[in-house]
């Protein structure tokens, strides 16, 4: 690993000042992500910047009935949050999927969102890899990639993002706040993250400096009504092969609204906003529910050991809206 | 967290690592992680690395009360916080700590390189439970659904961060289900 410095300033405008001023700089919150990509040697900042001591570490109402997340808020935390597993058991759900009771101790909500992809390639610096080293080539198209996307790749990479907690976020349209050097401004999750396209090393539309400072979730009246499946290939403390967040509002037998969202699929934290449109009116029925996400995955492009996925998620969306519908499990 | 002397580059820190209630002034490089600064400049050695990657909970400590891994905690985030290791576990007398004595008693283990680290976890985890935190076997989320009540699935989903490669783990779990059962 190469030597670093390590500096933990008094508030964020110094922290911001200080990755701004220097390229080999990065902000260090639970380090779950960023430690290990150094020892791997995938990364290699030459400042650290610790703002885990000034991050908002609370979890708030906002005026409007929502709730707004400090960054800084451990996901274990979060999980275990009263307002959180009573008004959005999703969210709560998606955070306990992940990782391992000590990781979530030290996972950020800010690092969370921000963790790289857990692509076999991009954490083998004996391999080429377009998003670790940009034009080296991705091996992972001919090679192993079961468990690499089926919905926004490109060609030069098919990595997921390895997050459940932004899966669940996503389906809440959840929105971000940043702090950078030019002052601070908000944006929904969806434009956080960037499709890998022909630059798979550009990740996010942050740039250098800029903060995660909360994460704000609006108010849903039926966020109640709300679950995280993820399907893995053991029972716990393993990413996912695929994952989905739903909520559900049903009058009647009719689907009045619904928030979809899959995780393990794609590059980003993928909305499904092609079957909620099929669902919205329609009768909460399997075959509609089964509609809604072949509609989604109608875009899908997969892989030859990866096709699995399209059945899987079919299955596990239906599944899941059957049970927020009140069939039960 | 306390103030860290620095500057920017400097590549090692003077910073005070309070183990097991001894306060130990140290010089580190930054690389070190508090698992590395444990072994390999205070002496402490129970303390385990398997992984070195956040994989298998072997190096499993307490910070501030809380488990982490303490592969992927760099040293010089930890100064200043109580920091307590399997050597910290057991009373000044030397009376083991109810989890140590159930390990020994249900022979919890075959080699015992994941043991430190699965005591210290479980030592942790009693304490969510009781705070009741859910976990992901947990049927219920919601807050006024009362104690977590800690059966075979809810012990194994919150113990998952602690691999035993000699698959030692009916016995593990046989083992915390008897302090679970006490501290009820």
């Amino acid at each position: 690993m190469r030597p670093f410095g390590y500096l933990t300033p008094p508030d964020p405008a110094a922290a911001i000042a200080a990755v701004t001023g220097r390229p080999g700089a990065a902000f260090l919150a639970g380090g779950t992500n960023l430690v290990d990509l150094m020892k791997l040697g995938v990364t290699a900042p030459d400042l650290l910047v610790d703002v885990t001591g000034l991050l908002p570490d609370r979890i708030e109402p906002t005026a409007a009935g929502g709730l707004r997340i400090g960054a800084g808020v451990r996901n274990s935390d979060l999980a275990a949050d009263p307002r959180v597993r009573a008004g959005f058991p999703v969210l709560a759900r998606a955070v306990l999927a992940g990782a391992s009771g000590q990781l979530r101790n030290m996972a950020t909500v800010g690092g969370n969102l921000l963790q790289r992809t857990r692509c076999l390639y991009f954490q083998d610096v004996t391999k080429p890899c377009n998003k670790r080293v940009p034009g080296s080539g991705c091996p992972a198209r001919a090679g192993d990639h079961r468990n690499l996307a089926i919905l926004g790749g490109s060609p030069h990479c098919v990595a997921t993002h390895p997050s459940d907690m932004a899966v669940a976020l996503a389906a809440l349209d959840a929105v971000v706040h940043v702090e950078g050097p030019d002052g601070s401004r908000m944006m929904p999750l969806g434009e956080l993250y960037r499709l890998p396209g022909d630059r798979p090393d550009r990740e996010t539309t942050l740039e250098r400096g800029d903060l995660i400072t909360a994460v704000e979730i609006p108010p849903l009246a039926y966020a109640g009504n709300s679950a995280y499946r993820k399907v893995r290939d053991r029972t716990s403390y393993a990413f996912a092969v695929v994952s989905v967040a739903a909520a559900l509002d049903v009058t009647g037998g009719v689907v009045r609204d619904a928030r979809l969202a899959l995780g393990a699929v794609a590059p980003v934290p993928w909305r499904a906003r092609a079957a909620e449109r099929v669902l919205a009116g329609r009768p909460a029925t399997a075959e509609w529910f089964a509609r809604a996400a072949d509609a989604e995955l109608a875009a899908a492009s997969p892989l030859p050991d990866n096709a699995f996925k399209l059945t899987l998620v079919r299955n596990v969306v239906a599944q899941m809206l059957g049970e927020l519908a009140g069939d039960g499990p | 967290m306390m103030a860290c002397v620095t500057t920017a580059d400097e590549t090692s820190s003077e910073l005070t690592l309070v183990v097991n209630g001894t306060a130990h002034r140290l010089r580190l490089d930054h690389r070190t992680t508090l698992l590395d600064a444990l072994r390999e400049h205070l002496g402490l050695t129970g303390t385990k690395k398997g992984c070195d990657h956040g994989q298998c909970g072997a190096c499993t400590v307490l910070v501030g009360g809380r488990r982490v891994n303490s592969c992927l905690l760099l040293a010089v985030m930890a100064q200043g916080a109580e920091i307590t290791t399997i050597e910290g576990l057991a009373a000044a007398d030397g009376e083991l700590h109810p989890l140590q004595a159930a390990f020994v008693e249900h022979d919890a283990l075959q080699c015992g390189y994941c043991t430190p680290g699965q005591i210290c976890s479980a030592a942790a985890m009693l304490g969510e439970a009781a705070a009741g935190w859910p976990s992901a076997a947990s049927a219920s989320l919601n807050p006024e659904s009362g104690p977590v009540v800690l059966d075979a699935a809810e012990i194994r989903e919150r113990m998952s961060g602690n691999l035993c490669r000699c698959g030692a783990y009916v016995n593990i779990l046989a083992a915390i289900t008897d302090v679970a059962r006490e501290a009820r």
